[in-house]
């Protein structure tokens, strides 16, 4: 930690965790290889599903719309790769679900050139035609929420945004993909963050990094075009700082209201990731195909930052970084937030940021689990200053509407800072997880 | 303050005097004829509502299934009113796939609840819709109706099931509804995967075959997206022909005496012991 850390901003509460991004932020981005089989499932966002436009059998190029939009909140997908639609039937999803996917078999012989899309001027777009060009793009938030880029851009009726925030935090242990991403196409983020300030209506940008990626920093304010009002600021390190409210307080001191939007606070966040994808796809016309994902991990040999097909079997993928079959774990996102993967047999989809392959000697095993003790050590590390320690009781007795009615259940964000500090070793997030779950079910029937 | 006191006190004889409700006292004998679980099965917030309504005379007293049929007689002549017809309807399970015979792909460490392990990636089981087997619907019920087997899966007794829902709401798979008695005929699987795709998850999984429908009578089994589905509008035509040639046993006829039935064809399942977390990962 630098010695001017402690004038840096940063948000109230949080936690440390150990970062181990050692392995892969120094090594450059480098493309993976196709797989003989890809499949694209239908649900990869938030919001409604895509529906199919292609037939079994019909053949695509790479770069094609395979699927359109089911609604507003939803978003088409396109073809990775050039092969031909073997069939669309159910498979098993990153939910532990099974869900609608078109299964495409590759050309061994295609180039893979991207032959779809043609170039458009951006500048002539209304703020409204930017929204539908967005959208077309298929880009959601590449941070791992997944949630279509363009929902954001439209900016509900009577509400302003003044600031755009970029999204460079990248907190989470292990992964490093912003950070590559940063230091990578920072002309990308540019180019991405002008169209989403034009189409929000934004004055203003600033890119929050954390400053163990000063390296970043400097690129990218090197990379700021002249006359584009953006500024570049370092944060103190801290978790769960790449989380839109906390980046919001950190950056603008501005408080997102409970069950509100970032808008009513003035801003709109996005990750660099996602603008990086806008401000390169968006004047090509071409659609989300490909994102850098962090391979890491104990057990792989080429741990390291790859440029993947969306689609490509897990297990390819982690072969490819030298996966030896042996493993005990594997995480979809960090550590902190991600979820445990049931079975490799899945595709890699958009809101994968990265994977962390455990071997079977780097897990723990289950703690013994005691009762509270009422520390308050939940209380000082949740950064959305809730009482983990009473909802935790509430949840033991199954009391979930109490917790949601009494104790801002729907505020949880589920980071994990106060499982992560508690003494007793209380699973407080899936309790919470538990109730939440239990709630939206009793609130449909 | 004796003033006081005296005041207070007429003041409390006027408002008894003229504020009084009458009830009819029969609301309080019905209640204390019925079961007072306040299950909820009957379709009324609790038994005292439940009272109240067959007191007024909109409720028959047999649609407490919950209670003795003949304590519903005596609420019916009581009242003077006919006991009515009221089914008894119990909780059903619409998974066979215990551990001795549906594969687990990824072992589940965390919070002993269904609800919790689902959440992780589905919980590690195989079949995506199958029983997770940790319990949560033997928690929530509060009869002691349901206990789990040695494979891991839920049994209902179905003489103290209510009928009450709340394992319905508990499973986080949603394999449990409510059915009366009467609805022997029954698909013990929720799996949409088919043929071998399906077996290779669980050895007693619905294939889709089609060869129950084809044996029913009328329209009483169709093949929807890969599931046998009763249909219980026609539950007159259901006899025991229909899962005579399931080859996995997925469709069965619960009967009152003999318990789970399967058909002749099925294949017989004498393993007791788990399968081992197959494959890896």
């Amino acid at each position: 930690m630098s010695a001017n850390s402690a004038a840096l901003k940063t948000f109230p509460h949080g936690v440390h965790p150990r970062e181990c991004k050692e392995s892969t932020e120094a090594k450059a981005t480098r493309r993976l290889p196709f797989a003989d089989e890809m499949r694209i499932p239908l649900s990869q966002h938030l919001g409604a599903p895509a529906k199919p436009i292609v037939r079994e059998g019909q053949e695509v190029v790479r770069g094609e719309p395979i699927a359109e939009p089911g609604g507003f909140v939803s978003v088409p997908m396109h073809a990775p790769a050039t092969g031909v639609v073997e069939r669309i039937a159910l498979a098993p999803d990153h939910r532990g679900g099974m869900s609608p996917s078109i299964f495409l078999r590759l050309y061994p012989s295609a180039s893979q050139e991207i032959l779809y899309g043609a170039p458009q001027d951006i500048d002539g777009l209304s703020p409204k035609e930017l929204v539908s060009a967005v959208q077309a793009t298929g880009v959601v938030g590449l941070g791992g929420a997944a949630f279509p880029t363009h929902v954001k851009l439209a900016v509900p009726e009577g509400k302003h945004v003044d600031t755009v925030i970029a999204n460079g935090c990248e907190c989470e242990p292990y992964l490093t993909t912003d950070h590559r991403v940063m230091l990578e196409q920072p002309g990308h983020i540019m180019d991405g963050l002008r169209i989403v300030m034009r189409a929000v209506g934004a004055e203003r940008a600033i890119i929050g990094v954390e400053e163990n990626k000063l390296d970043a920093v400097e690129k990218l304010r090197e990379s700021v075009p002249a006359g584009l009002p953006v500024t570049v600021e370092p944060l103190r390190v801290k978790y769960p700082q790449g989380a839109e409210k906390m980046l919001a307080k950190a950056l603008l001191g501005r408080e997102i209201p409970s069950g509100g939007l970032p808008a009513d606070a003035g801003v709109a966040v996005f990750n660099v990731a996602t603008l990086a994808q806008v401000g390169d796809l968006l004047p090509k016309h071409q659609g989300l195909i490909e994102r850098v994902v962090t391979l890491t991990g104990p057990g792989l040999a080429r741990p390291g930052n790859y440029l993947i097909a969306l689609g490509t079997p897990l297990r390819f993928a982690l072969e490819q970084a030298g996966f030896d079959g042996h493993v005990s774990q594997v995480i979809l996102g960090g550590p902190m937030m991600g979820a445990t993967a049931a079975s490799l047999d899945l595709p890699l989809t958009k809101g994968i940021t990265g994977i962390v392959v455990m071997r079977p000697e780097d897990v723990l095993p289950p703690k013994k689990i005691y009762p509270c003790i009422k520390c308050g050590a939940c209380l000082e590390a949740c950064p959305m200053r809730l009482n983990p320690s009473r909802l935790g009781v509430l949840a033991r007795k199954g009391m979930f509407q109490e917790m949601d009615e009494r104790f801002h259940l729907r505020d949880c964000f589920e980071c994990g800072c106060c499982s992560y500090v508690c003494p007793a070793n209380i699973p407080l997030v899936q309790h919470f997880r538990i109730a939440k779950a239990q709630n939206r079910k009793r609130s449909v029937k | 303050m004796l003033g006081l006191g005296v005041i207070l006190a007429v003041t409390l004889a006027v408002a008894n005097r003229k504020l009084h409700v009458y009830e009819d006292p029969r609301i309080d004998q019905v209640e204390a004829m019925l079961p007072g679980a306040n299950c909820g099965a009957c379709g009324t917030p609790g038994c005292r509502a439940f009272a109240e309504g067959c007191v007024a005379g909109s409720i028959a007293p047999g649609k407490c299934t919950v209670n003795d049929p003949a304590n519903n007689e005596s609420i019916a002549s009581l009242l003077g009113v006919d006991a009515g017809a009221g089914e008894k309807r119990v909780a059903r399970l619409a998974c066979a796939g215990g551990r001795h015979v549906a594969w687990t792909r990824a072992q589940y460490e965390g919070i002993r609840s269904c609800q919790g392990a689902a959440l992780i990636s589905g919980g590690g089981k195989g079949c995506v819709w199958g029983c997770l087997g940790l319990g949560d619907c033997q928690t929530v019920c509060e009869f002691g109706a349901i206990t789990m087997s040695d494979a891991g899966l839920p049994v209902v007794d179905e003489a103290l099931c209510t009928a009450c829902n709340a394992c319905v709401v508990a499973c986080p798979k949603d394999l449990f509804s409510i059915h009366p008695v009467s609805h022997r005929l029954w698909v013990a699987c929720k799996s949409l995967a088919q043929g071998d795709e399906a077996l290779a998850e669980c050895e007693v999984a619905c294939t889709g075959c089609g060869r129950c429908a084809a044996d029913a009578p009328g329209d009483l089994v169709s093949i929807e997206n890969g599931l046998a589905v009763v249909d219980y509008s026609k539950n007159r035509l259901a006899s025991q022909k229909v899962i005579q040639r399931c080859p996995t046993g997925a469709i069965v006829w619960i009967d009152d005496q003999r318990g789970v039935v399967k058909g002749g064809q099925a294949k017989r399942i004498t393993r007791k012991s788990p399968l081992p977390l197959g494959k890896g990962v």
